[in-house]
């Protein structure tokens, strides 16, 4: 029976995450005033890329096929990790936000060497400013998993997620208020919403991510696609469980408020990208050591506790 | 209500850091006005009393340092003409990290200072932090209203090591340095007034070339 449990769980989370983007998409239409795609619009398009069959250049080797399928592969066992809703993953053990930080990077490394191997200098220069931009956010995402763990007492993100209260909002309210804001900053940047990085746009000089898997396709972008949904999906749940501690004994019931959570993030970056111009490029490290410090200043409140 | 002390405290030190990379002048003097505020409301919220002579000295205080200071110092920036961006003598990260760096100093100093146990944590390191952070905004920027404003800040930084030292302000101690400091906010309005009206720009590197040394050396 509990294994039944953890594989809906896990299979839910698989299932639904390509529907964050729709949320978004759906709320930021809404504040445009404009029709918007439809919300399943990214299972549409997943669907259709599956079909395709890929072209590959002369010049890429297996380091190009191999990027997407790693980023993905990666992808699904950071969320295997995951807890969802308070209850831990499948693949949960002790210091696991290790493990899932080294998967973020894993699959970051291979994106960046698949764009390497296209040979083209434009899709090296989104790799370049791929790579850049993480300098300072893998500490941030680093330092603020770290003080939940200071926090709670806990090595296991499902111990962490499982001992953080309304009581401890009582406690170490300045902790989990700047955590939280270093993950909304991280998670804004590394999945590329609008302040760092514009997901619609298609303009050379202003892209980051969208650059480097220009000549993914087929069921490659697919994978590509798939994974970056899952991505943001794994900090929508961390944020989901830092702000919103709560737990009850019925799974069910904490699996809804769980997903109502997570509705309510995606609803949050909508609303983040409606109301904020995309930044200049130049700008995007400042936006992220801000995140940096955010993260920094709750270790320093956290130690001193 | 100590939550929300300490997420005042949280407030504050963010603007320290907001203040050390903000680049244009009026940001600067507004984010300090917010940080007065703030610094205001603390003594509310922390001590839990909230009877009326706090709160008439803390609305006397709010309305000193979020509405006085900020419209005479809007009104020199006006009058002087110093639009531009405040061009800092270092850049805003290293700004930013030697604010994060100062307060990380202060959390150990004032783990080891031998003061009255406060109810609200973190209230020394906070306050020195914003000390420092005062001395920063006067040392490397060169405009002299932003030496004003690293003044004021400095000042919030030593009101709210006053709350960490009583939990109620001396009212006369108060008053007369708040009169002090509205007396040289003032006094600065007025001076950077004459200077820019006598040298047509208010960049306190130009003064240290005035003398008659370099006439000599050139001559």
């Amino acid at each position: 029976m509990e294994t039944l449990e953890t594989a809906t769980r896990f299979a839910a989370a698989l299932l639904l995450a390509p529907l964050l983007p729709g949320i978004v998409n759906r709320v930021k239409a809404l504040f445009a005033g404009r029709k918007g795609r439809p919300t399943l619009q990214l299972y549409y398009d997943l669907a259709k890329l599956a079909r395709k069959v890929p072209v590959y250049s002369r010049t890429t080797t297996w380091v190009f096929k191999a990027g997407p399928a790693a980023g993905l592969a990666a992808a699904v066992c950071a969320l295997g990790v995951l807890p969802f809703g308070g209850r831990p993953g499948p693949l949960a053990f002790e210091g696991d936000f290790l493990f899932i930080i080294g998967l973020l990077a894993f699959s970051r490394f291979m994106t960046v060497l698949a764009a390497l191997d296209t040979g083209s200098a434009f899709e090296g220069m989104g790799a370049s400013r791929e790579a850049q931009f993480a300098v300072f956010a893998e500490p941030a995402l680093f330092l603020s998993l770290a003080a939940l763990s200071r926090v709670t007492g806990e090595f296991s993100l499902a111990g962490m997620f499982l001992s953080l209260t309304p009581d401890s909002w009582r406690a170490a309210a300045p902790v989990l208020a700047l955590v939280t804001a270093a993950l909304f900053i991280v998670m804004l940047a590394e999945n590329c919403r609008v302040p760092a990085d514009d997901p619609d746009t298609h303009l050379e000089l202003t892209m980051i991510h969208e650059v480097m898997v220009l000549d993914h396709g087929g069921p490659e972008l697919a994978y590509v696609l798939y994974g970056a949904s899952l991505k943001l999906w794994l900090f929508a749940a961390l944020i989901a469980a830092a702000v919103l501690p709560r737990h009850s004994g019925s799974w069910l019931y904490d699996g809804a408020f769980f997903l109502a959570a997570m509705g309510g993030i995606a609803a949050a970056i909508g609303i983040a990208e409606s109301a904020m111009a995309r930044l200049r490029m130049l700008k995007v490290p400042y936006m992220l050591m801000g995140g940096l410090i955010f993260a920094a200043l709750a270790m320093l409140f956290q130690t001193g506790r | 209500m100590n939550t929300f002390a300490e997420l005042t405290i949280v407030l504050i030190i963010l603007l320290n850091m907001a203040m050390s990379v903000s680049g244009s002048l009026a940001s600067c003097i507004r984010l300090a006005a917010a940080q007065g505020v703030a610094a205001g409301l603390l003594p509310l919220m922390a001590a839990g009393g909230a009877h009326g002579r706090a709160v008439a000295f803390a609305a006397f205080i709010i309305a000193l340092k979020g509405l006085v200071f900020p419209w005479l110092m809007l009104r020199a920036r006006e009058l002087t003409g110093a639009r531009k961006e405040i061009d800092p003598l270092i850049g805003y990260p290293a700004s930013i990290t030697l604010c994060l760096a100062a307060f990380a100093a202060s959390a150990w100093l004032g783990s080891r200072l031998p003061l009255p146990e406060g109810g609200v944590a973190y209230i020394v390191p906070a306050s020195l932090a914003t000390i420092f952070t005062g001395f920063l905004l006067i040392t490397t920027r060169v405009k002299a209203i932003t030496q004003v404003v690293g003044y004021l800040v400095v000042e919030n930084g030593v009101y709210i090591f006053g709350l960490a030292l009583f939990v109620e302000q001396p009212l006369m101690v108060e008053m007369a340095i708040l009169l002090d400091v509205f007396v040289a906010v003032f006094v600065m309005g007025i001076a950077i007034f004459h200077i820019s009206r006598e040298f047509d720009h208010i960049d306190t590197d130009a003064l240290s070339q005035l003398s008659d040394w370099r006439r000599g050396e050139e001559g």
